[in-house]
């Protein structure tokens, strides 16, 4: 996984609340093998005109110009700015491969579906909750994006800084931020405690034999 | 001793370690695959040089991405194709028990699960898909997970996860007529919100999910996701060891008995604390429509699309106008004025046998509406079908008019063919309303099977709640 530490970027406003998976990536595009390549097709309904599918030629998008996205200050954002609840519904981790292959590093936002939450420690993308207040803020302070406005998230800090100076500082918790700060892989890290888990197994072998038939 | 809730019993039969204060290493006893979830997973095993775990506490099917048409033959789509014929190679390339298309074992994972008795009181049941919540109406700790996750579970059989906060949602009274388990959790989401239940497990209980089969409890359980919750859950009783009896997967002779022993423990104590409580009023329900494009944004069957206008919460507002731009509707519309030019009965929330059975007796001896223009049955599973085949409920659906189809996640989220056009509107038995979550643009209302069987010959919503 590709760690995450500090970065400077534009912030992308996308000022809905509830923003679910469906919306993220469509499940036309759910047909994919790969984990890579869903960057073109991330918010395919609200970013383009036309329908898309699988393997439609990006010279053939028609882009909806009102979409945050498409204004040309928020092309190259790195962060993106959202209302409550952001990644409800589906489970499905297509989203984020669709957000990190487009290129967000950092999603801010009052909460998120736990799902979605998880989802973004596994792929390298900080989740970052903030008070509903300070959010209203970021909204107020950016506009319709259309301005130069840098935002730096500092990891191991756990901060945020504004372009005017002010630093708002973010909680994580300390084995994902380990974990991220250090694009540490999960699954070795569990396996490090193998002998517990088969520890763990025999426990529950006498308990409820009927879950581990011969 | 400490009375304890259901969900600390689970919590704690699992941890196989602690990772800081509140998350655990749970030890996962059953896990859930199929086809659009799991190739990365599996990608990932290979890549590393790993092996599954424990290959016996796997199921796998294709669900999703499966035509409902024809289980016999080539998938016409190629990437459809793909994606099924790579579930069957990575399940014989790991040993991998696989329901193939055509098996009469095949069907949706939360289907498939509890038919088998793969799911099981005390499991712990893992699945790349949100609406794994459903198993807990077996008092199994179920839960969604994403794809990386999948690919851990794999390689080591557990799951680092954050403990839950619980809510008891206690119903209690008689359901009114027209009004089901899917009312009633509709009910639910609109009271809690769509987060209104993050970082929960919610338990049902109180005598009406008492008297609920297991099919109207596992609708129950899941949607609990629409309200944020990933976990949901309904303790043990006569009911839950009636449904497991002699289920291909659910011990047998002396280790059933040793089980259900057990099993029966899986309840709340008397005294049990719970973070939150929540009471609701069973006879007070009424059949509930969605109107918006969030399974919270619902109404019941003789109310009106609501008015942004009466909403003071500016975001709020703004969902709401977005919504009903998105679904053409006008505030102040009666619900039964709304019609649908599709029906689609199925999904992991309602494509049961008691679904098709309260759809059936709707529909029979009644004939589809002109203006509508598909009716479609989904069976959950193969052994549904056959099921529903055996009580003729299918000779009830295509003489009515409505296609009776093989089983499948179809139309529910339209990764097969089924799948609303621009602009359609459509009932729906399934759990998602979102914007183009049938189809590009199209327009799905929530509702239980018998309303959507009533929508199907009607042309439009029916109170069918009141008296004839």
């Amino acid at each position: 996984m590709q760690p995450f530490t500090a970065l400077t970027s534009h912030v992308a406003p996308l000022d809905r609340a509830d923003v679910d998976t469906d919306a993220l990536i469509p499940k036309q595009f759910m047909k994919s093998i790969a984990r890579t390549g869903f960057g073109d097709n991330l918010f395919d309904a609200w970013r383009y005109r036309d329908p898309g599918y699988p393997g439609k030629p990006q010279s053939a998008r028609e882009p909806e110009p009102d979409f945050v996205l498409n204004r040309p200050s928020c092309k190259c954002a790195q962060i993106l700015l959202a209302r409550d609840n952001f990644g409800c519904g589906s489970s499905r981790e297509h989203a984020l491969w669709a957000l990190a292959d487009y290129g967000f590093r950092v999603i801010v936002a009052p909460s998120f579906a736990d799902i979605f939450f998880n989802n973004c420690f596994k792929n390298g993308v900080l989740p970052v909750v903030l008070p509903t207040r300070q959010i209203d803020r970021l909204f107020a302070d950016i506009g319709d994006g259309r301005k130069d406005y840098r935002v730096t998230v500092d990891l191991a800090e756990q901060t945020l800084r504004l372009p005017d100076g002010e630093v708002l500082g973010f909680e994580v918790d300390a084995y994902r931020k380990h974990c991220l700060l250090h694009g540490l892989d999960d699954i070795a890290l569990t396996l490090q405690q193998a002998d517990d888990i088969r520890a763990y197994e025999l426990r529950r072998r006498t308990l409820e034999p009927w879950l581990f038939p011969a | 001793m400490t009375p304890r809730t259901l969900f600390d019993k689970l919590w704690s039969r699992h941890v196989v370690a602690m990772r800081g204060e509140s998350t655990a290493l749970l030890y996962v006893d059953r896990h859930l695959v199929y086809e659009v979830t799991s190739p990365q997973a599996f990608e990932g095993l290979r890549l590393a040089g790993r092996t599954p775990w424990r290959r016996d506490t796997v199921l796998a099917t294709a669900d999703h991405n499966v035509p409902t048409t024809s289980h016999t033959g080539e998938i016409r789509d190629p990437l459809s194709r793909m994606q099924v014929e790579r579930l069957g190679h990575n399940c014989r390339e790991f040993g991998i028990t696989l329901f193939p298309l055509g098996d009469r074992r095949q069907g949706i994972i939360h289907v498939i699960g509890p038919e088998q008795g793969a799911t099981l009181p005390g499991m712990t049941v893992v699945a790349g898909d949100s609406h794994t919540s459903t198993h807990g109406a077996f008092a199994a700790l179920a839960f969604g997970v994403g794809t990386s996750e999948v690919e851990h579970v794999l390689a080591t059989q557990c799951l680092p996860v954050d403990r839950m906060k619980t809510l008891y949602v206690d119903v209690s009274g008689a359901l009114p007529r027209g009004v089901t388990a899917k009312d009633l959790v509709l009910d639910l989401i609109r009271r809690l919100g769509v987060a209104g239940g993050a970082g929960c497990a919610i338990e049902f209980g109180g005598d009406t999910v008492r008297g609920l089969s297991m099919e109207g409890r596992m609708t129950l359980c899941n949607m609990a996701i629409e309200a944020g919750a990933r976990v949901a859950l309904v303790a043990v009783d006569a009911v839950t060891l009636d449904y497991l009896k002699g289920r291909p997967l659910a011990p047998r002779g002396a280790q059933w008995d040793a089980a259900c022993k057990y099993w029966r423990t899986l309840v709340s104590d008397d005294g049990a604390v719970f973070d939150a409580r929540l009471q609701i009023d069973a006879g007070a329900l009424r059949p509930m429509v969605s109107w918006g494009t969030s399974p919270a944004q619902t109404v019941p069957v003789d109310g009106h699309v609501p008015d942004p206008r009466d909403e003071a919460d500016p975001v709020r507002r703004a969902q709401m106008q977005r919504a009903l731009d998105y679904m053409a509707l006008e505030p102040g519309t009666a619900i039964t004025d709304i019609r649908p030019d599709r029906v689609f009965i199925g999904s992991c929330t309602n494509a049961r046998i008691e679904d098709l059975r309260a759809a059936a007796a709707i529909a029979r001896g009644g004939r589809v509406a002109a203006s509508i223009s598909q009716a479609l049955v989904v069976p959950g599973s193969g052994l549904v079908k056959a099921q529903a085949e055996a009580e003729g409920l299918d000779r009830v659906f295509i003489e009515a008019g409505f296609e009776w189809r093989e089983p499948g996640c179809s139309m529910c989220l339209g990764m097969n063919d089924d799948s609303l056009r621009l602009g359609e509107r459509c009932a729906s038995t399934s759990n998602r309303n979102f914007e183009g979550r049938q189809g590009t643009g199209g327009r799905t209302h929530l509702v239980s099977p018998a309303m959507a069987a009533a929508v199907a010959l009607a042309g439009h919503f029916v109170d069918i709640g009141a008296e004839a």
